[in-house]
């Protein structure tokens, strides 16, 4: 069963055409991850899907219903990160948490959820207090206390440093383990790699590419690049596969054949026992991937904003 | 949890929230109890007998003292800071910081937070007026009639909940945090001369502010504090002008009301 149903979603503040006719689908119990850069369309995409914003035309259905028309016990089944701090300043965690939790029909335990996040220490502290990280494992504590089916999370490890991130990304994947479905964005390839089931990648308001962490822009299929250096006084023109010399003296080459080549490589090395120095056989990163998805998009934008302004 | 008993939660947590917000508390509580203690310390002792005249007490005439407008200026002062000021200030500053942005993604009805905002203020009116009466009573002797006591309440009552709901109203018409003390203070100052606070007034100036929501606080409560009135304790005109501020506040507060800070 889909949990998020977008079809052709479109919505503009004033002459900004923030989303141009977005689709995707989230399924039940998966996490996707919305990746896009800046401006891209992915907060105002997330906001609608929460019931902030009203769209301008499209199709909408997030668990089963209109967001537009959010009822409460729509609302006791979604959580919301949102992409900034938002809570009293002035209340303690516990006290947030309980407050928060009195809103819903069937929360979640509030010392649970505070081991969850890893704020035992804390859980007696002013908000005040907190350093942004805490603020932020804060906020996902709040996301997450009314138990929901369906999370959202608005770049939920912007500013988090590597280790934080990794135990935000632990807490992501159980949670997912639990069952709960997750929809989250992010500018993080690594993030994506890490969480997401599927990417969905958008710029200046349009979906550019949709897929798996490892098949995204045919990533899985993408031609193989090998690069390595022959020793001192071997030429490269006495190897069997034609490559290219770069200025460190690094030989390189691009191939879809890539079994054979590597095959047909090592074992001219091993026969004229000539060593194929540093060899690297590789595929595209998902941030290459991503580079080239929305490289032209955001040129795109640039020269729109450009005009705009003059 | 019933939703009424939500609503007793929020007021609770607005409570804590309130006292631990030094500037808050300052402004809002601790403020109109100095101003108080200032004109009553400067002005309030002063007696004429042929302006204030005097009143029966245990078998004596005694003479009015200026103190005795004081107190009920001081309680439409109070009323005004703690609902209008402090109310405003607050709806502003947590829809800035994105906590109203936050409340409208949980199931909470808007009407229970909004209640607990209200909730919270009419308490801290109540402990006000409490500490400001006594005050008046104990340490400067001013006369209060205990007969009074229905109308009083009944008052500072209508007139908070007039001045809460004016306070959400104005705070939808602030665009941002740092505009927020002028756009309140204006409108709050205004009021408090017009109506009569430091001086009496009369004339133009009368017939403009006994419209206004302060006036009409000011001049019930001197009705009830005022020693020698043998006549009515109840003043219908401005209770009805306290209501219909509230209801036209509330109108516009729910048509204009934003739980999203201004965009760009």
């Amino acid at each position: 069963m889909a949990a998020i149903v977008v079809e052709d979603l479109r919505k503009s503040y004033g002459s900004t055409h923030a989303v141009q006719g977005v689709s995707f689908t989230v399924d039940e119990g998966q996490c996707v991850a919305l990746l896009g850069p800046n401006g891209a369309g992915k907060t105002t995409t997330l906001e609608v899907l929460e019931g902030y914003l009203h769209r301008d035309s499209g199709r909408v259905e997030v668990l089963g219903a209109d967001p537009q028309h959010a009822t409460r016990a729509w609302r006791e089944q979604i959580g919301i990160v949102l992409q900034g701090t938002a809570v009293d300043p002035y209340l303690s965690v516990r006290e947030t948490l309980t407050r928060t939790a009195q809103f819903y029909a069937q929360p979640r335990d509030v010392d649970e959820v505070i081991k969850l996040v890893g704020l035992e220490e804390k859980a007696d502290a002013r908000v005040l207090k907190l350093s942004g990280g805490q603020q932020r494992r804060l906020d996902v504590a709040y996301g997450i206390i009314g138990n929901p089916r369906l999370l959202f999370l608005d770049e939920p490890t912007t500013g988090f440093d590597p280790s934080a991130r990794r135990g935000a990304w632990d807490l992501v994947n159980d949670l997912r383990s639990l069952g709960t479905t997750i929809m989250l964005t992010t500018h993080y390839m690594d993030e994506a790699q890490a969480l997401a089931d599927n990417i969905v990648v958008i710029g200046a308001g349009r979906v550019v590419a949709k897929g798996t962490p490892d098949g995204l822009g045919g990533r899985d299929t993408a031609a193989m690049h090998i690069r390595f250096r022959l020793p001192d006084g071997v030429d490269a023109s006495s190897l069997p596969v034609a490559v290219t010399v770069d200025h460190h003296g690094f030989c390189e080459l691009t191939t879809r054949d890539d079994v054979k080549v590597l095959n047909t490589l090592t074992g001219w090395s091993l026969k004229q026992r000539v060593p194929l120095e540093g060899l690297v056989a590789t595929r595209p990163s998902l941030e290459d991937i991503y580079l080239s998805l929305v490289g032209r998009d955001l040129l795109d934008g640039d020269t729109t904003t450009e005009g705009a302004t003059k | 949890m019933s939703d009424l008993a939500l609503v007793g939660a929020q007021v609770r947590y607005e409570q804590k929230s309130y006292w631990r917000n030094p500037g808050a508390a300052f402004f809002t509580f601790a403020f109109p109890l100095i101003f108080f203690f200032i004109l009553v310390s400067t002005a309030g002792q002063q007696t004429d007998k042929d302006d204030l005249g005097t009143y029966l007490h245990n078998g004596h005439q005694v003479a009015i003292k200026l103190v005795q407008y004081y107190t009920p200026s001081i309680l439409g002062y109070a009323v005004m800071s703690a609902c209008f000021l402090a109310v405003a200030m607050t709806m502003v500053r947590q829809r800035e910081a994105g906590i109203l942005k936050r409340m409208r993604g949980t199931p909470l009805p808007s009407w229970t937070y909004l209640g607990g905002v209200i909730g919270s203020s009419m308490i801290v009116t109540a402990l006000l007026s409490v500490v400001s009466i006594l005050f008046a009573v104990i340490v400067y002797g001013v006369y209060f009639p205990i007969g009074h006591l229905l109308p009083l309440i009944v008052t500072i009552a209508l007139a908070a909940l007039t001045f809460c709901a004016l306070g959400i109203a104005v705070s939808s018409l602030i665009p941002n945090i740092d505009s927020g003390p002028a756009i309140v203070n204006l409108p709050f100052f205004v009021l408090v001369f017009i109506s009569g606070t430091y001086f009496p007034i009369s004339g133009t100036m009368e017939t403009i502010a006994k419209d206004l929501p302060l006036r009409p606080l000011i001049a019930s409560m001197y009705k009830v504090f005022d020693p020698s009135n043998i006549g009515s304790i109840w003043s219908g005109r401005d209770l009805l002008v306290l209501a219909l501020w509230g209801i036209g506040s509330s109108i516009f507060a729910v048509r204009h009301f934003r739980w999203t800070p201004r965009k760009g």
